[in-house]
């Protein structure tokens, strides 16, 4: 993982953004950016296929000195209302957030609060 | 293609009659006792064993099954290829072997670089199973996200999970919130260490496995 500024880097991404990407590249620029010692906070989180599929290229991502893998907490996905089946909608993703596992841990999760917290000595070199 | 169309007539019959076979895999994340309760299944219906169990993580890091492993429960039963699988996790350091538990390093790291490709194994075994049994620490918190995602991508195939709340042996278990947690899926609560309530665990097994339902393909 490289870090080229000083400090903890939060990136809040937009569910435009996430539009327009497939599954792919959403993938591939999650564990970039994580990778880059960035915690990012998902507007509209990955379903749960995706979050599998991050697990596994991870795994296969992980550098035993520089990289140990990914700490993500996010909601359960959204059901719909009978309106929105009708029209469709499927069940959506919620608010994820995603970051390097040697920087960012979870103190805490229910259903309506995610609390964590920056891994002292970490990030801000 | 026959009458039947893509499907085979053994799949056809399973839709109408229900399940009297299915691959089971047990899952959850590293230190839920998944081989611990694997053992247990086998040795009460098989008198075989898994694989070995320790309180070190990720001892587990290849998958391992047997074959036909018949279930009874009454005048029902169900038999099943028992898939005991590695521990998913989203990271996966060397250190904490070495700092906690004492392993050298070169142990440490081999062992890392096995459990990483453990947890990819796991995660490609979803792909061939009729229904799982997601192994719970009781005593942990549930709202993890390996339980939630593993939760999520069986839901959106529909396939059945069961939900073996362990290690209800020890002092701060608390199986009535995982109950809470995830009311929309059956949950046991058991200890594959001693072996309680796993005869209410084999009865769900049978009844919920069994049962009929289109998986969906993904």
């Amino acid at each position: 993982m490289t870090k080229k500024d000083n400090g903890i880097s939060f990136n809040l991404v937009s569910r435009q953004k996430f539009q327009d990407l497939s599954s792919e590249e959403k993938l591939r620029f999650i564990l970039k950016e994580v990778k880059k010692g960035r915690i990012l906070v998902l507007e509209y989180g990955l379903t749960p296929t995706e979050q599998t599929s991050l697990i596994e290229n991870t795994m296969k991502e992980i550098e035993q000195d520089t990289f140990i893998g990914v700490e993500m907490e996010g909601y359960g996905e959204d059901t719909p209302t009978f309106l929105q089946k009708l029209f469709g909608m499927g069940k959506r993703p919620r608010m994820t957030m995603i970051g390097p596992a040697d920087l960012v841990k979870t103190v805490r999760k229910d259903d309506n609060m995610i609390q964590t917290k920056i891994i002292p000595g970490r990030g801000a070199k | 293609m026959g009458w039947f169309g893509k499907s085979s007539l053994s799949s056809i019959i399973q839709r109408v009659f229900g399940k009297k076979h299915a691959k089971i895999g047990i899952y959850g994340p590293p230190n839920v006792g998944k081989t611990t309760l694997a053992n247990r299944i086998l040795r009460d219906w098989t008198g075989d064993i898994m694989g070995s169990v320790s309180e070190i993580p990720h001892e587990t890091r290849r998958a391992k099954w047997k074959k036909d492993v018949k279930i009874e429960n009454g005048n029902s039963s169900l038999t099943m290829d028992i898939v005991d699988t590695p521990g998913i996790a989203t990271k996966v350091d060397y250190k904490e072997f070495m700092n906690t538990y004492g392993l050298s390093r070169e142990e440490s790291r081999r062992r890392a670089k096995e459990a990483t490709e453990g947890v990819i194994e796991s995660i490609k075994w979803l792909e061939g199973i009729d229904g799982v049994v997601l192994v719970m620490d009781s005593t942990q918190d549930p709202f993890t996200q390996v339980n939630v995602t593993i939760l999520g991508n069986l839901e959106a195939r529909n396939l059945p999970v069961l939900i073996a709340a362990n290690k209800i042996d020890e002092d701060d278990s608390s199986p009535a919130t995982l109950k809470s947690a995830f009311p929309q899926h059956p949950v046991v609560p058991i200890s594959a260490l001693t072996g309680y309530n796993t005869e209410n665990l084999y009865s769900t097994m049978v009844k919920h496995f069994s049962k009929k339902r289109r998986k969906k393909r993904r």
